[in-house]
């Protein structure tokens, strides 16, 4: 399960040990082989192997500058491979574009912004169409998509207002309806959850779960504090420096697992309430309960 | 203009101002120009390049001297100095941001270097010196047929650019990440929109003068952006602020003793308080309504 560094003689275990029964090309919606990305001669990370199926909730965990987010960017085909494969969709990964859902890393809209927020999930459906926006059926049905869209995330009480005034959370998921326009069936989300506070963390992650199990879309998401969606993870990347851990949230959250990924002793504690907390390793915690702004 | 005055009878008064050549010429290139500069303005000030919308009108000045200088007329100068601009700014600010934070110290200092050119140029063009002033502050009541005639090409252009990539350009400009992953050429958007409004603002420059085209570049957007947040609202009400600034201004300079920047600069002006003061009367309101609710 471990791939500490390069070789160590741990047997390499690519998948399948999520709790559902995967392990075949043909479900996994994502699959990273052997991948390695390289930024400026420094490797940020190698030997990742994860296979992501359809409804699945996988989150990618790690310290600060561990190249949480150039995964993602990986399998969205805006960061190139130093080696290794990554197939979304069964295709090149950017090929199939319109079949994947991303939310960037973010700084919120400020005030300054003067868009609704029923616009910015307009510019989702259509924003990306060249040419005037004619009146007739495709207007008709694009109202009635972002209706649904409004209703599949619950905004409807603020999605008339200006972004720029709506709360951290509000825009989060004004930002995931967005997202979800053309009805993806991968959706990757970088740090929805920072600079939320802990209702807002828990509502986004259930919202997240809910709309990953209902529609059937695969979810990548990088998180800093595991703890909000550890109950609904069916899978956990654990990126470090030694290398990568894949795997249920037990097992990848354990002392043994990643005091082997640091190379260190590590300590993953449990408290009461059944958080997690990661004590003694080198950098940054992943489970962590105050916030750090961004990489 | 000794014997003109203005009356009650705004037919009349139109009809008297309209007998003059001159001045229906100046109502065309006009109603040009107040499109095309709400319509690109509108764009300025929803990417924040409100700064480039001014570096690019002031190195016009220079560019249109020093073509009048050496002999191939002031517009030729405007078109090749700001789309030169347009293209640097580009090339500095770049990496699909559509900000030039960084850069802004730089522009400003280019920008600096180029207006003491454009006085040389002008030093250098003897006899010159009545046309400095038209070269900043317009010429707009001495417009010839065959402006017009560039003009209206250029908004046929523009229009159909904007036409056709309004919509990814509004997703660029307000996201350009998501856009960015969405498909959207980010990029060439940036550089495509820098040339667009290098191009309106020569165009421009060459009736309102160097200086002025700024006031009506981003005056009559930044009033409709404070009016509301639908983008299609938002535009159309840009374009109809432009025009109105303009028709008024054209009207009070005809009548009136003062120079045509005064009344444009004014009116634009006057209407961006107004919409400003308001939003934040009904903002108060509305905040006090809550408190009172609460």
């Amino acid at each position: 399960m471990i791939r500490p560094g390069d070789g160590s003689g741990q047997p390499v275990t690519p998948s399948d040990d999520g709790g559902r029964p995967t392990g075949e090309a043909a479900t996994a919606v994502i699959a990273v082989h052997d991948a390695a990305v390289v930024l400026g001669g420094h490797r940020v990370w190698h030997g990742v192997d994860v296979r992501v199926s359809a409804g699945e909730f996988v989150a990618v965990l790690g310290p600060n500058g561990v190249g949480k987010s150039t995964l993602l960017k990986a399998i969205l085909g805006l960061q190139r491979l130093a080696s290794g494969r990554i197939s979304v969709l069964g295709a090149a990964p950017g090929r199939t574009r319109s079949s994947v859902g991303y939310l960037p890393q973010r700084r919120s809209f400020d005030s300054s912004v003067r868009m609704r927020g029923v616009d910015v999930i307009r510019l989702g459906i259509d924003g990306s169409r060249w040419g005037l926006p004619l009146p007739g059926r495709v207007a008709r049905q694009r109202r009635q998509r972002i209706d649904e869209l409004v209703e599949l995330v619950d905004a409807g009480r603020y999605a008339h207002r200006l972004v720029g005034e709506l709360s951290g959370g509000e825009q989060q998921r004004i930002l995931i309806a967005q997202a979800l326009a053309h009805r993806p069936r991968i959706l990757l989300l970088d740090e929805p959850l920072d600079s939320l506070d802990l209702p807002n963390q828990a509502a986004i992650a259930g919202l997240v779960s809910r709309i990953s199990r209902s529609q059937e879309v695969a979810v990548v998401m990088v998180a800093h504090d595991v703890n909000p969606i550890l109950r609904y993870l069916d899978r956990v990347v654990y990126l470090g420096p030694g290398g990568s851990v894949v795997g249920p949230p037990d097992r990848v959250l354990s002392s043994d697992s990643l005091s082997a990924l640091y190379g260190t002793p590590v300590e993953v504690l449990r408290t009461s309430d059944g958080r997690m907390v990661v004590v003694g390793q080198p950098d940054s915690p992943v489970p962590h309960d105050h916030q750090q702004g961004g990489d | 203009m000794d014997d003109v005055h203005f009356s009650v009878n705004l037919v009349a008064d139109v009809v008297q101002m309209w007998s003059q050549p001159f001045m229906v010429n100046a109502f065309r290139a006009g109603t040009i120009v107040a499109v095309l500069s709400a319509l690109i303005g509108w764009f300025v000030v929803l990417r924040r390049q409100t700064f480039v919308g001014h570096t690019l009108s002031a190195v016009g000045f220079p560019g249109a001297a020093g073509a009048t200088w050496l002999g191939f007329g002031a517009l030729s100068g405007y078109f090749a100095f700001c789309l030169a601009a347009a293209v640097v700014i580009a090339l500095l600010g770049g990496r699909g941001s559509g900000r030039h934070s960084d850069e802004s110290a730089l522009v400003g200092t280019i920008q600096g270097f180029l207006l003491a050119c454009g006085f040389l140029f002008v030093a250098l063009y003897k006899g010159f010196l009545n046309g400095t002033n038209a070269l900043l502050f317009g010429s707009f009541l001495g417009i010839t047929s065959r402006q017009v005639v560039v003009l209206a090409v250029l908004a046929v252009v523009v229009l159909a650019l904007l036409a056709a990539g309004g919509r990814p350009l509004l997703f660029a400009s307000t996201d350009a990440e998501s856009a960015r992953v969405a498909g959207v050429p980010t990029r060439a958007l940036d550089l495509g929109f820098l040339l667009v409004l290098g191009a309106t603002v020569a165009a421009v420059s060459s009736i309102t003068g160097a200086l002025l085209v700024f006031a009506l570049l981003v005056l009559p957007a930044a009033t409709a952006h404070r009016l509301t947040a639908r983008p299609a609202r938002s535009l159309a009400l840009s374009v109809l602020f432009g025009l109105v600034a303009v028709w008024t201004a054209l009207t009070a300079t005809y009548y009136s003793p003062y120079p045509l920047g005064f009344w444009l600069t004014s009116i634009a002006f006057a209407g961006f308080v107004v919409a400003a003061g308001g939003r934040a009367l009904r903002e108060r309101r509305r905040r006090g309504f809550r408190r009172f609710a609460w």
